[in-house]
């Protein structure tokens, strides 16, 4: 999908957002969403769609909601019960808080890649296997092949190929995301969610994972979070600009890099601010 | 955080190592004096005999001086109503160890120290001199049979013994140091295979061995599944509120009940509350002899398991706490449910802490002996309450243990003296039980850890 296919015709009610696509299209649909911690406001009101098989970028300052934002769309918020939430998150148009949702199955649907890679304490090949096994697949050839799968998709297989049952966590930093990509594959979800996934990472690692994202899009919805935003630049389709819990601006990505609407927007991004 | 100054950082580490050393020093000197006397009590001594300056005649193991006075360990209760005896230095004429002289330990009557001046065969022919003792030989070797010996004390005092009543008996005197090593050995092992004899103060402990490790694990088998799922519960599945923080400060605090207190609470509650509720369900015939109504194995298991619990818990907590909030995020936004996650995830990475807290709980375990003494321990119970006898498993026999057998050498057998290098053993003997069920809890532990290895590094 490309800026082009985007129609006038906002039906949204965001003050901010330029994107628009007509909604047979939108993966995420949140809707005038607020969130608070212990009381603390942390989203207000905010109201954006995300379009499927594409690159979305949530940036922002630290502490800007972006993160809260990313972990309320596979319900992660649901083990602290110190949060607060109203409004609404459809995906593919179903109301993920709905009673009849199962959470587990949400889960699956939409994997999550955290900052700090974090593989189990386990072989590379159970890492990759374990979402696969709680599906119930028990058959040695059917896991082999998801396991060999998975880890071509994240890149990684001719790099561990060779001892698939050595620790997770004898890999370098970098390989260890792209296991949990692998991982997170494994399990076929719709949406890939990504918090900061290079972070902690180096600079050649880094490439790699972006490269990663970009060619997986085919494949499935991502979500990205970071603070760098030549990252945003680089792998996103469409960017949304958070500050202080809401949302600034939410445009196709080489629209708020090179023409931003608001001046927070451009301040933010030239640098100036956050 | 910053060490207020007191002179310089010399003093410091000049302080806090010296701590260490007297640490260690007071550990070391425990061990030492424990195990020296333990294991010096089955060492042969030489049987000294001493002429006194007035004629009399005293034949005994030294053990010890004081102030001009030697004491000896002469044995022979029943022919001087004692076994001490304190000898005056100056008063010794002479000093010999003559090789005739035997060292006997007696059913009965406890050892003897004198000469051998004849024995009776089945036949009831007598034999004298050296071949009462070859004959003698070959029956304590089982070559031969022999039904009495007759004795003699060093002052001339006759005495028969039936050879049945003989548990053991050496000629130390005559052992050169590799005999000595073997009787050596042999003592210990009798100490370790066979039951008290002699009112405790003979004999080996056995049972007491047995009943302290079978009570341990039954312990074990009772509190880790409890506080496990205890901890569990607190750190997994409770709303962490103030309720939750008060229930787990009332857990740490139980650490620090006195344990006696355990033992009345197992007594009222165990013992009558529950054993007398079985008894009247199951044992009606028996009454009013009470088969759970007494102390016994189960109810001591009991209580020490709920002694121990808040022990379990506290470190399978400290385990769950340390599992990484993103491993169980990562399992979670995989598709598992907090179960799976707490299966797969956290319960394998706890499992070292879980073992650690079960380390814990044996060790104090082992130890204690004060409300034992309320649920089920008994000063003698020589049976082992593990036998090929329907079910097997006695779990309401009364049952020896360790540590309440040190305390009632020491202090509650007929001659409590006579039984001090016995204290010592056993007490050897229990810090060694302690480090043996430690040591395999730590092995077991350090198996788990090394599939973890990478995490305890990272």
């Amino acid at each position: 999908m490309s800026a082009a296919s985007f129609s006038a015709a906002g039906t949204q009610r965001v003050s901010a957002a330029v994107v628009d696509f007509p909604s047979t299209s939108s993966c995420f649909d949140i809707e005038a969403l607020s969130l608070a911690y212990e009381g603390t406001p942390a989203l207000c009101d905010l109201t954006l769609r995300v379009p499927r098989h594409c690159v979305t970028a949530f940036i922002g300052p630290s502490g800007c909601g972006k993160s809260t934002l990313l972990r309320s769309l596979n319900r992660l918020h649901d083990l602290n019960d110190q949060v607060t939430r109203k409004g609404c998150i459809r995906l593919e148009g179903q109301d993920v808080h709905a009673r009849d949702v199962d959470v587990a199955e949400l889960r699956r649907r939409v994997g999550m890649v955290f900052q700090t890679p974090n593989p189990f304490p386990m072989s590379i090949y159970e890492n990759v296997a374990y979402g696969v096994r709680l599906q119930g697949v028990k058959r040695k050839r059917e896991l082999d092949d998801i396991v060999e799968w998975a880890l071509q998709s994240a890149a990684l297989w001719e790099e561990v190929k060779a001892d698939l049952h050595a620790s997770a966590w004898t890999l370098s930093g970098g390989q260890q995301q792209r296991l949990v990509i692998a991982r997170t594959l494994a399990v076929r979800p719709d949406v890939l969610l990504l918090d900061e996934p290079a972070s902690a990472l180096d600079p050649i690692s880094t490439l790699k994972i972006e490269e990663l994202i970009r060619g997986l899009k085919s494949q499935l919805t991502l979500i990205l979070v970071t603070h760098n935003m030549q990252q945003a630049a680089r792998v996103s389709d469409y960017t949304a600009f958070l500050h202080a819990g809401e949302l600034v601006e939410y445009a196709p990505t080489d629209t708020l890099f090179t023409n931003p609407r608001l001046r927070r927007t451009e301040d933010y991004i030239t640098g100036r601010v956050g | 955080m910053k060490i207020p100054r007191v002179g310089g950082d010399g003093v410091w580490r000049w302080l806090s190592g010296a701590c260490v050393a007297l640490s260690l020093l007071a550990v070391v000197a425990l061990l030492t004096l424990v195990v020296t006397r333990g294991l010096a009590h089955f060492w042969p001594n030489d049987i000294e005999q001493l002429t006194l300056d007035d004629g009399q005649r005293v034949a005994g193991i030294a053990r010890g001086s004081e102030a001009g006075e030697r004491r000896y360990f002469t044995a022979n209760r029943d022919l001087d109503g004692q076994v001490w005896r304190w000898v005056e230095t100056q008063a010794i004429e002479t000093r010999e160890t003559p090789p005739d002289l035997l060292y006997a330990e007696r059913r009965g009557w406890g050892p003897f120290i004198g000469r051998l001046t004849a024995v009776t065969t089945p036949t009831g022919e007598r034999l004298q001199g050296d071949e009462a003792e070859r004959r003698l030989r070959r029956a304590l070797v089982g070559d031969a049979e022999v039904t009495t010996l007759h004795l003699r004390n060093v002052e001339g005092r006759e005495l028969r013994v039936a050879f049945a009543q003989v548990e053991s008996l050496s000629w130390p005197n005559r052992m050169d140091i590799g005999d000595k090593l073997a009787a050596w050995g042999y003592g210990v092992w009798r100490f370790l295979s066979e039951a008290p004899s002699d009112g405790n103060t003979g004999g080996g402990v056995w049972p007491a061995i047995f009943g302290t490790l079978l009570m341990v694990m039954l312990m074990s088998l009772v509190v880790t599944p409890f506080g496990v799922l205890a901890a569990l519960y607190l750190n997994e599945v409770a709303r962490q509120g103030p309720l939750t923080r008060l229930v787990r400060i009332a857990v740490r605090n139980l650490a620090g009940v006195p344990s006696i207190v355990y033992g009345v609470f197992g007594l009222g509650v165990f013992v009558y509350g529950l054993g007398g509720r079985l008894d009247s369900w199951f044992f009606a015939e028996r009454l009013p002899s009470p088969t759970f109504g007494t102390g016994g194995l189960l109810w001591a298991s009991l209580t020490l398991a709920l002694l121990t619990l808040p022990v379990v818990i506290v470190a399978t907590e400290e385990g769950l706490a340390r599992v990484p909030g993103s491993l169980r995020e990562g399992s979670l936004a995989l598709g598992a449910t907090r179960f799976e996650t707490l299966r797969r995830v956290v319960v394998p990475m706890a499992l070292p802490s879980m073992l650690t807290g079960v380390i814990l709980a044996v060790a104090r375990a082992a130890g204690e002996v004060a409300p034992l003494m309320l649920v089920g321990v008994a000063k003698l119970a020589p049976e082992i309450p593990l036998n090929g006898e329907f079910p097997y498993l006695h779990l309401d026999s009364k049952f020896m243990h360790l540590g309440y057998h040190v305390f009632d050498l020491g202090f509650a057998s007929r001659d409590t003296e006579a039984a001090m290098p016995l204290v010592y053993a056993t007490a050897t003997l229990l810090v060694i039980v302690i480090v043996v069920l430690n040591l395999t809890a730590i092995i077991l532990r350090h198996h788990l850890r090394a599939r973890h290895r990478a995490l305890e590094h990272s």
